[in-house]
């Protein structure tokens, strides 16, 4: 019962201080603060706070609050406790949060989970360590700030007494909680674990076929649903004749869902769900339905000509959203270079399609989900059931990949609606066909850049146009432009050092629902950018990395002042993570220092090149193709991340191999077209992912720093497209400014 | 078509499912048998995430139905017994979300069973069918070729035990 007087030690300006709330701050998302680091211990565990508890087993229970799709977040939240608690590895269990606010924010996208929390964990970790080392201080009645923990145990090093963690925890938490401004943190240079590039905690599962995702809850009466989704977003069914599904074998009822009304937000779509037994009755009984569908205001939408209207709009003066300098108005043919770009709708498709295991009954709603996002599940399932948000649980489970699809609970939701009416346990699991026609796709899109050259060569005004349906239109019916955070990811916050830069926008209509794939509007500004930076570096005989040495300009960190617009920057503030051009040198460097070690590229091969800052991460790719009889084979590719502060330095590596993976994926490959308001492609066949034979060899540099930890999820995507784009130029002059690849050359 | 009361042999052991015949074997083992190692990618032999072994063989479960397997041993990743391919795997760091992986280790293995020193060529030919949307195959390949020793792999439907399901 100590718990309540720890509480009452700690108070709210000190939780505020935590989550950085104080003097105007963000609150991490939480509306309402509700967060305390202190919660009821357990029987068998003393818990210090809302990250930390310690078994009498010696354990230690780190909470990871943040979902694992890959990233190795349940590994690395866990290293950043531990190691300002001074706890062995080997001690160390990882647990998984479920969806409770008193985390802050576990929306696990937008590359900020250590970014948001690297701080806050190292926090939690030394109020805890200060706890035991008291603890300690008390029992051998010695000056606490000789007692220290290392490895495992709390130590006197003059008296050479020591003790387990287990062993003192219980009088730990019965102390109260230091205040947080007398906690010291440790200097960089005594990290034990941060640094460290620990197997990830998940590794044996994983090998024995143990790991648990979304597909694999398995509830005691338990059916399986499978949703026929409206093909044209927003259509109803207009007839339905379920007689022979209801006759396959083990099919127990057709449920037919709402369609949902305005904006799509995370609302299911709707559809007609087949309920089973086992998924694959549930899968026969949908081949088996009729459905005829009414027609929907999206009925009409052609990806084709729909892009064409957006080669339109953007070669055409639009909506000026930045403006560096005075407007140029003059444009000389002879001194002016332009080019457009376009890119398709992209799908996320991640190996594990979208899956939630739902469990309704009188006291609420137990979910079981791969999701990204378990709050707003938590949300979503209470506004569609009518409960509280406190009636709803939610346990994460792995996700079989996320790439921002599961930042989505539509599917969630849809679970929790068929339990509530079937009154039983409901697994939803999208097929890959789902997944693939009905998902939140990447926006198509198209860029125009044009840029002036004075007489000695050098570009001195650029004027660039983007055009794409924005994500705002998901959760506002008719949002037709891109919203500003949109604009912020790679097309208004290129530190340009030019006379003249102009940035417009113009107008999209969204006839599909929009969202955001790894890296989200940075994949097609990246591509823009860094292929025109390649354009105007062959156009003045220059390398890639020297042509955008001379754009960045001198060694700085922009401010973007008094120009029209406020960067947002990822949600940091721009001293903690600055626009640093001293960083891009960095990661120039190290990339063309390791192109170079390559040597000469041999006949009908060439290097691509491109930078990208995002995420608060600065990331420079080249890529080797060799580009013969019409074939491109991609040969090697090197990026170089500069993330700042490194957690694990093998999974940063491994983050940045699988964004270049994800990035010549759909750069070679990646298209999902619209015709008569429906997606084309439906599995791997049309809608291909990169595979092992494809699959260059690769280098990957992580730049040691000490600087605030950055992005490392999304950073390395964005400079992939246009560094493959510009090495298929370097090798055979063909410069390909319309992706997928695969429309031109064969991959 | 109608249930079957039907014997099937998995890693060793006897398990009687009472269900279509043509039911492909991943739903069974998925639904039926609680193996979830064996994971659902595309339904449809595009991705191999499903990759079990059918008398040593390399098989998609999502289109292997109930019938074919009746008088076969089938190995899924829960019976996989080759420590040196997992500690290989380990080493590499190669899972990021994990989710393919179950069909990546049954393809080496099965790959390694018939070729212990696999060249590039071979290696790429025989796990081309499995999808990492992750993107590990540079550490697949790095730990396929540091894994010692070759796989034996199971060829025999003699049961061990028998299980209802």
């Amino acid at each position: 019962m100590s718990q309540f007087n720890a509480v009452k030690n700690f108070s709210r300006r000190d939780v505020l201080k935590l989550f950085g709330a104080t003097g105007g701050g963000l609150a991490l998302g939480a509306s309402g603060l509700t967060w305390s680091p202190a919660v009821m211990a357990q029987s068998q565990e003393s818990r210090l706070n809302l990250f930390i508890a310690i078994g009498d087993d010696d354990k230690v229970y780190l909470t990871c609050h943040r979902s694992e799709m890959g990233q190795g977040i349940r590994t690395g939240i866990p290293q950043v406790l531990a190691d300002e608690l001074g706890a062995a590895w080997e001690q160390v269990v990882v647990v998984q949060g479920l969806a409770d606010k008193r985390y802050g924010s576990q929306n696990t996208d937008g590359s900020r989970s250590i970014r948001n929390g690297f701080d806050k964990m190292r926090e939690m970790g030394a109020i805890a360590r200060t706890m035991l080392e008291q603890a300690a201080a008390n029992k051998w009645q010695v000056d606490v700030a000789e007692v220290s923990t290392d490895n495992g145990k709390v130590v006197h090093v003059s008296s050479g007494k020591q003790a387990r963690f287990g062993d003192l925890a219980h009088a730990a938490s019965q102390l109260p909680l230091p205040d947080v401004s007398t906690l010291t943190l440790k200097p960089a240079k005594d990290y034990t674990h941060i640094g460290a590039s620990h197997r990830i905690v998940d590794m044996q599962d994983m090998l024995n076929g143990q790991a648990q995702y979304g597909h694999d809850i398995t509830l005691d009466n338990m059916l399986h649903a499978s949703i026929v989704h409206p093909p044209v977003v927003g259509s109803d069914i207009a007839s339905l004749d379920d007689s022979a599904a209801r006759k396959v074998a083990g099919v127990v009822d057709v449920i037919v869902m709402p369609v949902f009304k305005g904006a799509p937000l995370f609302q299911p779509l709707g559809g007609v769900a087949v309920i089973a037994t086992n998924t694959w009755s549930a899968m026969q009984g949908r081949k088996a339905l009729q459905i005829t569908w009414k027609a929907s205001v999206n009925d009409s939408h052609d990806s084709d000509s729909y892009l064409k209207s957006l080669v339109d709009k953007v070669s055409k003066p639009a909506k000026v959203v930045r403006q560096q300098g005075p407007e140029v108005s003059d444009w000389p043919s002879e001194q002016t270079i332009s080019a457009l770009y376009t890119a398709p709708y992209l799908a996320h498709a991640p190996m594990e399609t979208p899956a939630a295991t739902a469990h309704v009954t009188e006291q609420g709603c137990e979910v079981w989900a791969s999701t990204q996002t378990p709050q707003r599940a938590q949300q979503v399932i209470a506004a569609a059931l009518g409960l509280a948000e406190e009636q709803v649980t939610v346990h994460v489970t792995l996700l079989g990949g996320g790439f921002g699809r599961k930042s989505k609970p539509d599917y969630c939701a849809e679970a929790a609606m068929l339990s509530a009416q079937l009154k039983r346990p409901v697994k939803v699991c999208w097929t890959r066909e789902d997944d693939i026609q009905n998902g939140y796709l990447h926006a198509i899109s198209a860029q125009h850049y044009q840029a002036k050259f004075d007489a000695q060569g050098k570009p001195v005004a650029i004027l660039q146009r983007t055009g794409f349906p924005s994500i705002g239109s998901t959760f506002q019916e008719g949002a037709e432009y891109p919203a500003g955070w949109e604009l912020d990811l790679g097309f208004v916050d290129v530190p340009l050092a030019i006379d003249s830069l102009r940035c417009e926008a113009v107008s999209a209509t969204a006839h599909t629902r929009i969202g955001w794939v790894r890296s989200v509007c940075n994949i097609q500004h990246g591509f823009g950018i860094g292929s025109f930076v390649d354009e105007l570096a062959v156009k003045a005989g220059q390398s890639a990395p020297q042509m955008w040495k001379q754009l960045l300009g001198p060694l700085r960190q922009e401010q973007f002042k008094e120009q029209g617009f406020q960067y947002g920057n990822y949600g940091e503030d721009l001293a903690r993570h600055p626009v640093d051009i001293s960083r891009y040198h960095g990661v120039i460097d190290a990339v063309e220092q390791a192109m170079l070690a390559h040597g000469k590229p041999k006949a009908n091969q060439g290097w691509g090149f491109a930078v990208h800052r995002s995420f608060a991460a600065f990331v420079a790719t080249a890529i080797l193709v060799e580009v013969d009889a019409g074939k491109v084979q991609v040969l090697q590719a090197i990026s170089a991340i500069d993330a700042g502060t490194v957690v694990n330095p093998d999974r940063a590596k491994s983050q940045t191999e699988g964004a270049i993976m994800f990035g010549l994926s759909l750069a070679m490959m990646g298209e999902i077209s619209f015709n008569q308001g429906k997606v084309q492609q439906s599995n791997f066949h049309d809608y291909p992912m990169l595979r092992m034979a494809q699959c260059p060899a690769i280098e990957t540099i992580v730049i040691a720093s000490n600087a605030a930890p950055g992005g490392v999820g999304e950073p390395g995507v964005p400079p992939v497209a246009a560094s493959l784009t510009n090495a298929i130029f370097a090798a055979s002059g063909q410069r390909i400014r319309t992706l997928p690849v695969n429309q031109h050359l064969k991959v | 078509m109608s249930n079957k009361a039907m014997k099937i042999n998995i890693n060793g052991q006897s398990f009687t499912v009472d269900a279509d015949p043509n039911m492909p074997l991943l739903w069974a083992l998925r639904d039926m048998l609680q193996l979830t190692g064996t994971k659902y990618g595309c339904g449809a032999g595009l991705c191999g995430a499903c990759t079990i072994h059918v008398d040593g063989e390399p098989a998609r479960a999502c289109l292997t139905s109930l019938k074919q397997v009746a008088d076969k041993a089938v190995t899924t990743i829960e019976g996989l017994e080759f420590e040196q391919l997992k500690q290989a795997w380990a080493q590499h760091n190669v899972p990021q979300c994990g989710f393919c992986q179950a069909g990546q280790l049954m393809s080496a293995a099965a790959l390694l069973a018939k070729h212990p020193k696999p060249a590039d060529a071979q290696i790429d030919e025989a796990m081309s069918g499995n999808i990492c949307r992750c993107g590990t195959y540079t550490r697949i390949k790095s730990a396929i070729k540091a894994t010692t020793g070759g796989y034996q792999a199971s060829h025999s439907a003699a049961a061990s035990m028998e299980v209802e399901a």
